[in-house]
């Protein structure tokens, strides 16, 4: 092989290569999404949190509008604090929106689903959504269901 | 007693060879940096340690897409979540198999071929003939394939993976009916580029540095006999693999908590 078909195959390899990295972060992995601008972030307190974690998707009216960038107790209120950045594109989100802790499907992963109130101002950096919804415990729930059946069947 | 002794014989010579092969990557370091200014030297090793290997890489990549694909929707399914099938593949390629596996191809077709290469050079007497013409053979010979091998490794993690994830695609979406679209979209949900791309690429190229220094020691350390060479070459693919493992453990246990 001559000295310019190696050359070049060598710098094809290369190109290949970098090409088949920057394809995995745009194509498999989020930087694509990632890199939209700086996202804004609104803090919620919810009672309990279920199975939420940390990078769980924020949707609105089903749409993801961002996600869950952290969770912490709040050592006062003995609640969690539920840390959610916004893509900025979606600044618009009235003061008065509330939040709840849904399950995707029967067993699917847990993610943060926001209401929107009617309030004409809207949520900015920092703030904190008031109205908030906590998981569903299927334990809390079947206990609570149980604890009906009892008590419907003693009044009868 | 006898034991004993060649127990401690057995060590001394183990931390013999652990100290000169420290001594000879200083020097091969050395000598890379000499060697940037004669770059014709590498884009030949290049050749040889990475686009030679490239047809196996991209062959395993694709059948290890496959079969991962495969054996995770025959999981998924029966919980449900085959729309995870995406993400269940190109996590465990850009985290794990990927940078493993490649290195593990690469210890046994580039860095066999390094070895054996090197090794036969010594054993030919063509690197003493080099110090005779005040050819210093760590610059002419030792470090461009040092260079070479540690540039490769990353790029060639990075074309395993990318096909390793067509070939889920293949089958996930051709043979099994997942849908293309969810496919994408959970896998971008949910990895990271800097989490789980970016580690894995510095593993590779920690996985890269060992291979190449692994089998460029071997070869300039072997006995300059067939017999030396042969063994020099076993040593380099049982010790590389092995150090590939052991590491990517380590890595896995400081990288993903």
């Amino acid at each position: 092989m001559n000295r310019g078909a190696l050359e070049l195959t060598v710098g094809l390899f290369v190109l290949a290569g970098i090409g088949a990295l920057a394809l995995l972060a745009f194509k498999v992995g989020n930087l694509s999404a990632a890199n939209s601008g700086e996202s804004y972030r609104i803090s919620a307190r919810f009672d309990n949190i279920g199975g939420l974690t940390v990078k769980a998707p924020v949707t609105l009216a089903g749409v993801r509008i961002g996600r869950v960038s952290n969770i912490s107790i709040d050592r006062k209120y003995y609640s969690a604090l539920v840390e959610l950045s916004i893509e900025p594109k979606y600044d618009n989100l009235p003061v008065d929106t509330s939040a709840s802790i849904l399950t995707a499907g029967l067993l699917g992963a847990q993610y943060v689903g926001l209401d929107p109130g009617g309030e004409e101002t809207f949520l900015a950096n920092g703030d904190r959504i008031e109205i908030t919804q906590s998981a569903v415990v299927l334990e809390h729930l079947i206990g609570q269901l149980l604890f009906n059946r009892a008590e419907g069947g003693g009044g009868s | 007693m006898n034991s004993v002794r060649s127990l401690g014989a057995w060590v001394i010579k183990a931390i013999i060879g652990w100290g000169r092969a420290g001594l000879f990557l200083s020097h091969a370091l050395t000598a890379v940096v000499l060697v940037l200014r004669r770059f014709g030297l590498v884009v030949q090793q290049l050749f040889s340690v990475g686009v030679l290997t490239l047809v196996i890489v991209l062959v395993s990549g694709l059948f290890v897409g496959m079969v991962l694909a495969l054996q995770g929707y025959n999981t998924l399914v029966d919980f449900g979540a085959e729309s995870q099938l995406g993400l269940v593949v190109a996590l465990t390629l850009t985290r794990e198999l990927g940078p493993v596996l490649t290195a593990l191809l690469f210890a046994g077709r580039a860095g066999s071929a390094l070895t054996a290469e090197i090794g036969l050079m010594k054993a030919t007497e063509q690197l003493a003939a080099m110090e005779m013409m005040a050819v210093d053979p760590m610059e002419r010979v030792v470090a461009p394939r040092f260079l070479a091998g540690f540039l490769s490794m990353p790029l060639l993690a990075a074309m395993f993976t990318l096909v390793g994830v067509i070939g889920g695609h293949l089958v996930g979406v051709g043979l099994l009916g997942v849908d293309s679209g969810v496919y994408w979209s959970s896998m971008q949900e949910g990895v990271d580029a800097h989490a789980d791309i970016f580690n894995g690429m510095i593993k590779s190229l920690v996985f890269g540095f060992v291979v190449t220094w692994v089998a460029v020691f071997e070869g300039y350390d072997a006995t300059p006999t067939s017999e030396g060479v042969s063994r020099a070459t076993t040593r380099t693919v049982v010790g590389s693999s092995l150090a590939v493992l052991g590491l990517d453990f380590v890595l896995t246990s400081l990288m993903f908590e």
